[in-house]
């Protein structure tokens, strides 16, 4: 696997030698992670203009989200086992606006690395007070934040002996329907992250670095969390943006 | 050019299942109220496997063409249409949304639903569009859809059922591969309403 993966990156950097521009993207097409071999698109993506939906994104408000659903540690009657953190950061747009007002939602392994999902067959156990589900609405300067349980690192069956790095899946909308995105946040410096076909789909290290958060001592809160802060840029908005939002509602 | 680079995707993975549906999802407008149609469909791999572990999401124009800025999409109320939803696929790899027909977004142009696809497997989001098949002269005036070959065309332009329901499979590889969109940086001088 090792071996896969350091060859797909040195063709990479081969390429950029000669001459290629950067990928900052994921590739679809990366048979490390076995899943991908089947089920990414063989024929290159059509560019086209978006049309007006596409320039919209749905909208969501507290009518959708209870503040309450940001804090993962308390939908239960306990205390959920493991390293509270705090992870927090901006939703931005290509241009660096913020992204207000949009659902950013979360869900993630329980600090022994288990899901509660009937196909993850891990034998770690289940948090009868964890279950890893979190969602929030960007304030006004597209700051999101969550409190949570770090999640564990967890087995899978890509390869022999093979562990997903710790992270926490993240769901993000913009403000174009465009800039919809789905993708993981990884902790710093986790050992697991050169042996993961997932993480290293990504074959620039610039671009992988763009998912793992920081540890931050601002975040970290005196005798209760550790924090973590970690930005999300979505693509650029295709909308003109002449006007204040407020003008067209 | 932006001034920042992108984050980049990930794929969703296996277990997205109790995290990412709700109830309702799929339900933009509620069966059997007037104007309410099915869009279904099967989505398959490479080696036409149904994929149990896909899931879509649909954002439309209203019968209009106007753009919904309704929220409560997450907590349905079951008279507000917000133009938005999310369908899992099922053990046989079928989606299906209960909605309503949107209307075209520019003038003349033929009606489509936005949708997107996420699956375990699938390393980044991919976008397409399922047209509505009945307006012949807009699908065929549409510079996207013209610019296909016929067999790559189809694969965008939803079939409609002797039931009324309209179907769109999503293939996503090998032969009938649906054409997945790219919308790059958008054209900043592009219209809007």
């Amino acid at each position: 696997m090792t071996a896969e993966i350091a060859a797909s990156h040195a063709a990479y950097a081969e390429a950029r030698a000669a001459g290629a521009p950067e990928e900052t993207a994921t590739r679809r097409d990366f048979p490390p992670y076995r899943s991908s071999v089947l089920r990414h698109p063989t024929k290159d993506l059509r560019h086209t203009d978006p049309e007006t939906i596409e320039l919209w994104s749905p909208a969501f408000g507290h009518r959708d989200v209870h503040p309450l659903e940001a804090d993962l540690t308390i939908q239960h009657n306990g205390e959920p086992l493991g390293e509270r953190v705090v992870v927090t950061g901006k939703v931005l747009d290509g241009d660096g606006r913020p992204v207000r007002g949009q659902l950013v939602e979360i869900w993630q392994a329980n600090s022994a690395g288990r899901y509660i999902h009937k196909r993850d067959q891990h034998p770690a156990p289940l948090d009868p007070n964890f279950t890893g589900v979190g969602r929030c609405i960007t304030a006004d300067d597209g700051t999101y934040r969550f409190t949570t349980i770090k999640p564990g690192p967890y087995p899978w069956k890509n390869h022999h002996n093979a562990w997903r790095p710790a992270h926490i899946h993240f769901s993000l909308f913009g403000t174009d329907f465009t800039q919809r995105m789905i993708t993981q946040m990884y902790f710093p410096g986790d050992p697991l992250f050169a042996l993961d076909p997932i993480y290293q789909s990504i074959v620039d290290q610039n671009a992988r670095d763009r998912l793992v958060a920081s540890y931050d001592h601002d975040v970290t809160t005196h005798e209760w969390a550790t924090g973590y802060a970690w930005d999300i840029v979505l693509s650029g908005s295709g909308r003109t943006w002449m006007e204040p939002e407020g003008d067209d509602e | 050019m932006s001034a920042l680079t992108p984050t980049p995707g990930q794929t969703v993975g296996p277990f997205y299942g109790y995290a990412l549906p709700f109830p309702g999802d799929s339900v933009l407008s509620v069966q059997g109220a007037q104007g309410t149609i099915r869009l279904h469909g099967t989505v398959r791999d490479g080696a036409e496997t149904p994929v149990q572990d896909a899931i879509l999401e649909l954002w439309q124009a209203d019968e209009n063409g106007d753009i919904v800025r309704e929220t409560g999409s997450l907590k349905r109320d079951g008279h507000t249409f917000t133009g938005w939803g999310r369908a899992a696929t099922d053990d046989d790899g079928h989606y299906t949304f209960s909605t309503r027909v949107p209307g075209p977004t520019e003038d003349g142009a033929p009606a489509f639903f936005a949708v997107l696809v996420f699956a375990r497997g699938l390393l980044d989001k991919l976008h397409t569009r399922a047209y509505l098949p009945d307006d012949q002269t807009a699908l065929a005036a549409d510079p996207l859809l013209s610019s296909l070959p016929e067999d790559r065309r189809r694969t965008m332009i939803a079939e409609r059922e002797p039931d009324g329901s309209l179907r769109f499979d999503v293939r996503l590889q090998g032969e009938g591969e649906t054409v997945f969109l790219d919308f790059g940086r958008a054209d900043r001088s592009a219209a809007r309403r």
